[in-house]
Formats: structure tokens, sequence, C-alpha cells
């Protein structure tokens, strides 16, 4: 089948997967190098939304005159296959952020945490936020040079995480550890899939 | 949520722009909702006219002549998300392109056999 159109609107569009990934972590943990690593990283950025009062019943009144401030994110697509594509998205994990994630978690396979154990307080708002919203993660600890190593449980205990909650050491600046991170999050998401329902 | 605008003035958060200039001051799009990963798919034979069509429009029409996605056209134009949603919107409504949701858009899951597909290409990587 050639690409290049389709014959009507209303006609099916031939079907890619288009999964969705979310990166969440504090301000300088490695979001970037991490997405940079694993896929072809491009630039995007979105913006605050408009509240309420700021907008115009009438929209054609005129060009709105308040201004937005836009946000960058991390972006990045891994290609799985050609009906098959990976999105990233590196978001900030500050709570006045959430406005984004709440699109980006719709329908979002998981979400990795990056943490530095430097700074393990910086996580603390992505980890509230996908347990409230049952969206399944994993934490992902970036091993910075010279950061002092804590062992998987000690940052367990510190950021009180499940038992079954997978905790990884990474190097985001490596292609073959950023993937690995993302194969453990499939496999947390489908050992979670997998569990039976209780009736 | 606080309401005052100014916490958005930092580094981080990143240049004040105006943006919606491109969208005559709109701030929401026409038409159903849709993701920013939902495929977009010019239609074929929709001859546009120009003179009613913004470059913005012209350029997002011209990236969708292949399937794509919304969040790919917004990298690619260089627009934030929400200007493109809402050009998008405008040829969606004019009947040139086709917006098609990525997968039946719940608050969650990937279906398992799509999460082993995932799984398997990852290690294929």
């Amino acid at each position: 089948m050639a690409y290049g159109g389709y014959e009507a609107a209303g006609m099916a569009v031939r079907r890619h997967r288009a999964i969705k990934i979310l990166l969440a972590g504090g301000f300088g943990v490695g979001k970037t190098t991490l997405v940079g690593a694993v896929s072809e990283i491009k630039p995007l950025r979105t913006e605050e939304p408009l509240t309420e009062s700021g907008r115009r019943t009438d929209s054609t009144v005129g060009v709105e005159r308040k201004t937005t401030t836009t946000v960058a994110m991390d972006f990045g697509r891994i290609t799985l296959r050609q009906d098959l594509v990976l999105y990233l998205f590196g978001t900030p994990g500050q709570e006045r952020f959430w406005f984004m994630w709440d699109e980006l978690a719709l329908g979002a396979l998981g979400a990795v945490v990056l943490a530095d154990t430097r700074r393990l307080a910086d996580c603390f708002p992505a980890i509230d936020y996908f347990e409230r919203r049952e969206i399944p993660f994993i934490v992902a600890l970036n091993c910075f040079d010279g950061a002092r190593r804590y062992t998987s449980e000690d940052v367990r205990v510190a950021l009180d995480l499940d038992p079954g909650l997978p905790i990884v050491l990474c190097d985001a600046r490596s292609r073959e550890s950023a993937k690995e991170v993302l194969i453990a999050l499939v496999e947390h998401v489908l050992s979670v899939a997998d569990e039976p329902v209780s009736r | 949520m606080p309401s005052n605008d100014e916490r958005w003035l930092d580094a981080e958060a990143g240049p004040v722009v105006r943006p919606y200039a491109l969208t005559r001051g709109r701030t929401r799009h026409t038409g159903e909702a849709f993701d920013l990963v939902a495929t977009v798919a010019a239609v074929q034979g929709r001859v546009p006219d120009p003179s009613a069509l913004s470059p913005e429009h012209m350029s997002a029409l011209y990236l969708a002549r292949f399937p794509t996605t919304v969040v790919d056209i917004a990298s690619d134009i260089d627009l934030p998300l929400g200007v493109v949603r809402i050009l998008l919107a405008d040829l969606r409504e004019l009947g040139l392109v086709a917006i098609q949701a990525p997968v039946p858009t719940k608050p969650r899951q990937v279906d398992t056999n799509t999460l082993r597909e995932v799984l398997h290409g990852l290690r294929g990587l």
C-alpha cells in the first residue's frame, strides 16, 4: 500500500501505534541525556494553559492579548517498527507542570521516574503523581560520577516505595543502559497487567 | 492551583511569547479532542485553497502528506503544541486531514500484546 493520503476523511487511517512513555524527574537529573541516548531527540514546546478567565467567549473578537509562556519538553521517538513507535516525553517534576502530565499520561504505557541520589526529594512529586493516578512506573537511579552510591533498598526506604516496584540503576548517557531502563518499565507493566484481577 | 501568572516566569519555564497570534487569538480547537500522538494524514485528492490558509496551515498539511502524529508536526514546524492543535483542527474542519486516535483512548492501558511487541522491539534495538 502506498502512502500519500486517504480517499476520504472518514476512511480509517492506517493505524500507527504510537506509544507514550513518560520520563519524570527533577531539574538536571539527566532526562534530556537519557532521551538523547536512546532515541531520536526532537524539539518540542508546549504552553501554559490559559486560565478560564483568560479565554474569550467570542474567539473571533481579535488577537488574544494575554501572554503565554512556552515550556520546552524533552521529546524523543524510537521507531521499533514502521507501525510501532515509542514516544518519550521528559517533563519537569514540579507540580506546576502537572497540567502537561495529565494529557501525556492518558493512554500512556507507563512512566520512568529518574532520580539523583543526591537530591532524592526532587522526585517526590512525580512519585506521588503516578501513585495517585495508578500509572505504572519504575524508578531509575542515574549514577552520576562521584555521586555516593546508595543501594536500591536504601532508596526504596527513603522514597517509601512498594516492595514490588522496580528500582534500576542506570547511566543516562549510555544507550544500552537507557534501553535497559525502558525494558525494565515494560516488563514491570506486563507483570502488573498479568496479575489476576481480584473478584 | 495558584492563578497568578508570575509562577511561570523563570528560566526553566522558558521565554514569554504570543504564539496565539497565529491562531487569530483562538486558544481552543474546534471539533472532537485528539491526543498528542494521534495520527494525522492528509486526505488524498483534496486541494487546499492557499488563500484561505496561513503558511503554518500549509506547512502542517505538507507534513501530513505521510501519516504522522500531532507531536511530530509540532516539533517539525517548531510551534507550541496548543497552536498546532488548533491549526490541525482547522484543516480537519476543511476536510483536508483525517485525525485518528492512536489507540483506544482510555486512561489506561496499553494492551498486553502491544506491550510484548514493544518489549521485543526494545530488545532488538
